[in-house]
């Protein structure tokens, strides 16, 4: 396989990594006040992403680093092009990181939940609306630099990609706080799943349906098939009262809809309107030496990360009670 | 103003204020590890205490360091596209391999800490912060490495075809001579930062005589961190400025505010000088000290500001190579005498409180948390003399800083998102502070709130 290739794939990787893990933290911020109807169930709901959620976000900084070393082009285009989208969705992180170190060490948590609930629900709608964006192509000149405004950004069809993101994460944040809590809160989260599942089955089949039509190959309709009864069993396994399959079921669909975007962006990373611009794995990418500097780096650290990650979810594994 | 300038300032608020939280960070977490280390060792529970009060402290720092750190992973891209494009095969190497060895580390780890205090057995429990700490020492290499590149590139070629570096050594990108040099002078300058933080809130405790013994042994242990970390922070930074002399002559000129070459230079304590004209009007030295600095020997030769400016305008074709001499040299001057004043108020601090002695006059211990501010400020200075004195360049020699902008945004745009971080910044600055005085005035927990074998939980967690 080419390096290129298997830094496509790896980048494919991160973002996957990043959307099944820190989705559903956002989900959870997004369920807060919906979900946590006093002070000490909204302790708890924070306290079951608690361990995990920075070393989740790492995911999306590993994703931004891997894609300046081995696509620098991407790099370059992608972020200095949505420059607006990508300032609110770093304004969106700095204050929910914040929210949630400080609010158990402030002396009111109103404000705090408040930032949570914003900044969970800002990147979890505006990653859905880059990635339609990127697969749809934007406006590049022949200097691959993104030569449209803000509203371009903002299409009927990049909308309805926020919006699928955004009941994705959110119900992938309620199939998890069910497996992770008891009693009333677990009860609530599980009717959120209803909800949140049927919404995420119309918005999220909509569009990978558009997405499919638009970019998808014949190998994506089966990740289209596979998210689409990813997200259905998670709903019947919630009916069911099976919350570890619920929560399995969803992360399963969340890496298939990140496998229809990519799967529907090969071998272009950023196509543009006119395809004579695009940023292809080819003309986006660093050299060979470099590429398999990394590729022993990623060959090295991958596992590692991942095992140790793999442990904290393990030490942490217990069901959380709402004490008051 | 224009997009570069807001560019250039966006980059400075926000680089600057991300490193006000970064030095601390780096020093605390390995003293807080070694606060436990010392509980583990000994079954002391003042030790436990000290843990868990630094530990809290820390941790609000963290939080700082972590949110504004994710805008830094970004900036290139969004401010400095045709910079990322040009350098992104060399640069982002080094990136890409913090976040996957340091990043992911520092915040597992730390999040195992936190949490982990009743569910993992103590041993491991201890190494989870250790492995934290050494995280945060990772990451500093790896981005003072692209950092390093940026003064003095090495391991690359360009390629003539399309215009951009392109890496052939990686190697010699991670052993940069100026990446071993700037490497420990960073990490030291963290641990004046950490010590003399431990000192000032220790100082401010044992003024109102509030856990004694608790606080006279963590201002013992941080004066001798500091102290130490001071000499080293002297040694690494003479040996910077010697290659920094070899490398980038012209900031070193604009450092002494040096216009002409000269043999058995002096170092300058304080100058007012004459841009336009390329001369000073005051120039206070200490003799043979510049010649003696940079190389060494007493009669070395340092080249002049007016003199290089010629040689660049050979090398590189006509052009103002000067940075902001002003600048320079206040930043360069002002780095060492805060950095150094902090060293000697470590000295004298180890000296007052020898032998269990607690001084009684209440300016001692006023000293000691003003204190608190100079390594903020030699570190700060330090970044700018760096950053500023390396000016027209953003790579040495390679690429200037006005063709590293992203060319295609606008200053509606970027004088946005100016405006919105340094606000935010300014808002999350005053909470910060707040939250540090409120824990720091509650003091550690009482004793008996501590149990050894089985630590109270919701002290460090949410
Ligand atoms: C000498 C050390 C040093 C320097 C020069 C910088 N940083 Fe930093 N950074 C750290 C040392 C550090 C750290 C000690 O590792 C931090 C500080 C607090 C923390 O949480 O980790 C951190 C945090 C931090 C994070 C969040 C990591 C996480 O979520 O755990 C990111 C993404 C960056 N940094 C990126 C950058 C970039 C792109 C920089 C260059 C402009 C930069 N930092 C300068
Ligand atoms: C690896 C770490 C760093 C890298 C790669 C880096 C890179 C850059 C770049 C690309 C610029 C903008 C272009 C320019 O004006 O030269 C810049 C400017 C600047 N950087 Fe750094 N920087 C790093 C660390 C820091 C840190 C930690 C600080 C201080 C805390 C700092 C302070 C500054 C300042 C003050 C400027 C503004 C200079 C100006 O106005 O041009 N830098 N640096
Ligand atoms: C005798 C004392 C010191 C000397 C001779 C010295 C020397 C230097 C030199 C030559 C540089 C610039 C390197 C370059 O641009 O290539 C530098 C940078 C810097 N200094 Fe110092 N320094 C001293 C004290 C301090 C202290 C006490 C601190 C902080 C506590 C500090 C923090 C920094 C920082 C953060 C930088 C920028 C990063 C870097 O390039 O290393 N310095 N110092």
């Amino acid at each position: 396989m080419e390096l290129t290739t298997v830094w496509f794939l790896l980048i494919a990787v991160l973002w996957t990594g990043y959307f099944v893990l820190e989705g559903f933290d956002f989900g959870v911020g997004v369920l807060l006040p919906f979900l946590g109807r006093d002070e000490a169930e909204r302790g708890t709901l924070v306290r079951a992403i608690g361990p995990v959620w920075d070393g989740n976000e790492v995911w999306l900084l590993v994703a931004g680093g891997a894609t300046f070393a081995a696509f620098p082009e991407w790099y370059a285009t992608l972020f200095s092009g949505f420059y607006l989208p990508l300032f609110l969705v770093l304004l969106a992180l700095i204050v929910r990181g914040v929210a949630l170190e400080y609010r158990s060490k402030s002396d009111s948590t109103r404000g705090w939940d408040r930032a949570f609930f914003w900044g969970s629900l800002g990147p979890a709608f505006l990653w859905g609306v880059a990635f339609a964006n990127i697969v749809r192509g934007v406006p590049l000149d022949a200097r691959h630099e993104y030569t449209g405004g803000l509203l371009d950004l903002l299409n009927p069809y990049a909308l309805l990609g926020g919006a699928a993101t955004l009941a994705l994460f959110t119900l992938h944040g309620a199939v998890f706080t069910a497996l992770k809590t008891t009693g009333e809160l677990r009860e609530r989260a599980r009717t959120a799943a209803r909800w949140t599942g049927l919404a995420a089955l119309v918005l999220g089949g909509a569009f990978l349906l558009v997405t499919q039509l638009m970019t998808g190959t014949a190998a994506t309709w089966v990740s289209v098939a596979v998210a689409a009864a990813g997200i259905a069993g998670a709903l019947v396994a919630t009916l069911r009262g099976r919350d570890g399959w619920a929560f399995a079921a969803n992360a399963a669909a969340v890496v298939a809809v990140t496998v229809t975007l990519f799967g529907g962006l090969w071998p272009d990373v950023m196509p543009a309107l006119d395809p004579a611009n695009s940023l292809t794995v080819h003309n986006a990418a660093s050299t060979p030496y470099t590429l398999g500097v990394m590729t022993w780096v990623a060959a090295i650290f991958t596992p590692v990360v991942l095992a140790y990650q793999a442990w904290t979810y393990w030490v942490f594994r217990r069901r959380l009670t709402v004490t008051r | 103003m224009d997009v570069l300038d807001l560019s250039r300032w966006q980059f400075g608020i926000t680089t600057v204020y991300h490193f006000l939280f970064v030095p601390l960070t780096i020093g605390l977490s390995v003293l807080v590890a070694g606060f436990q280390t010392a509980w583990h060792r000994t079954g002391d529970a003042a030790y436990l205490r000290m843990t868990k009060f630094w530990g809290r402290l820390f941790l609000i720092n963290f939080a700082m360091g972590v949110v504004t750190g994710i805008v830094q992973e970004f900036q290139f891209g969004m401010n400095w596209s045709a910079y990322s494009r040009f350098v992104g095969d060399v640069f982002g190497a080094p990136l890409a391999m913090e976040g996957l060895m340091a990043f992911f580390l520092e915040s597992t780890f730390l999040g195992l800490w936190i949490f982990g205090w009743d569910r993992l057995p103590k041993r491991v429990h201890l190494a989870t912060i250790w492995l934290a700490a050494i995280g945060t020492n990772i990451s500093a290499y790896f981005i003072l490495a692209a950092n390093s590149w940026m003064q003095h590139p090495v391991g690359y070629r360009l390629n003539p075809a399309t215009g951009r570096a392109e890496l052939t050594d990686i190697w010699a990108v991670l052993t940069n001579v100026t990446t071993l040099a700037t490497f420990p002078h960073v990490i030291f300058g963290a641990f004046v930062t950490a010590g003399a933080f431990v000192i000032g809130v220790s100082a401010w405790q044992l003024a109102r005589r509030r856990e004694v013994d608790l606080f006279r042994a963590s201002a013992r242990a941080a004066l001798v961190v500091t102290l130490v970390a001071s000499a080293g922070v002297m040694l690494s930074g003479h040996w910077q400025a010697q290659i920094m002399t070899e490398q980038q002559p012209m900031k070193m000129a604009a450092a002494e505010a040096l216009w002409e070459d000269e043999t058995s230079a002096g170092f300058s304590i304080f100058a007012v000088g004459d841009v336009e004209n390329g001369r000073n009007h005051i120039n206070v030295q200490i003799p043979y000290g510049l010649s003696l600095l940079s190389t060494n020997t007493l009669d070395g030769k340092v080249e002049g500001i007016n003199d290089i400016q010629a040689r660049y305008e050979k090398t590189y074709g006509p052009g103002d190579y000067r940075p902001v001499v002003g600048l320079a040299y206040w930043s360069f001057r002002l780095m060492i005498g805060f950095g150094a004043l902090a060293g000697l108020l470590a000295l004298a601090g180890l000296w007052f409180t020898r032998r269990r002695r607690l001084p009684g006059n209440p300016w001692f211990y006023r000293i000691g948390v003003l204190g608190i501010g100079l390594p903020f400020l030699a570190n700060t200075l330090g970044w700018i003399f760096t950053e500023m004195g390396r000016q027209p360049w953003t790579v040495f020699g390679v690429m200037r800083t006005a063709a590293a902008v992203s060319p295609g945004s606008d200053v509606g745009e970027v004088a946005t998102t100016l405006i919105g971080f340094t606000l935010v910044y300014a808002v999350l600055a005053v909470i910060e502070v707040r939250l540090l005085l409120k824990f720091i005035r509650q003091g550690p927990e009482p004793e008996d709130a501590v149990h050894q074998d089985e630590p109270a939980l919701p002290a460090l967690s949410y």
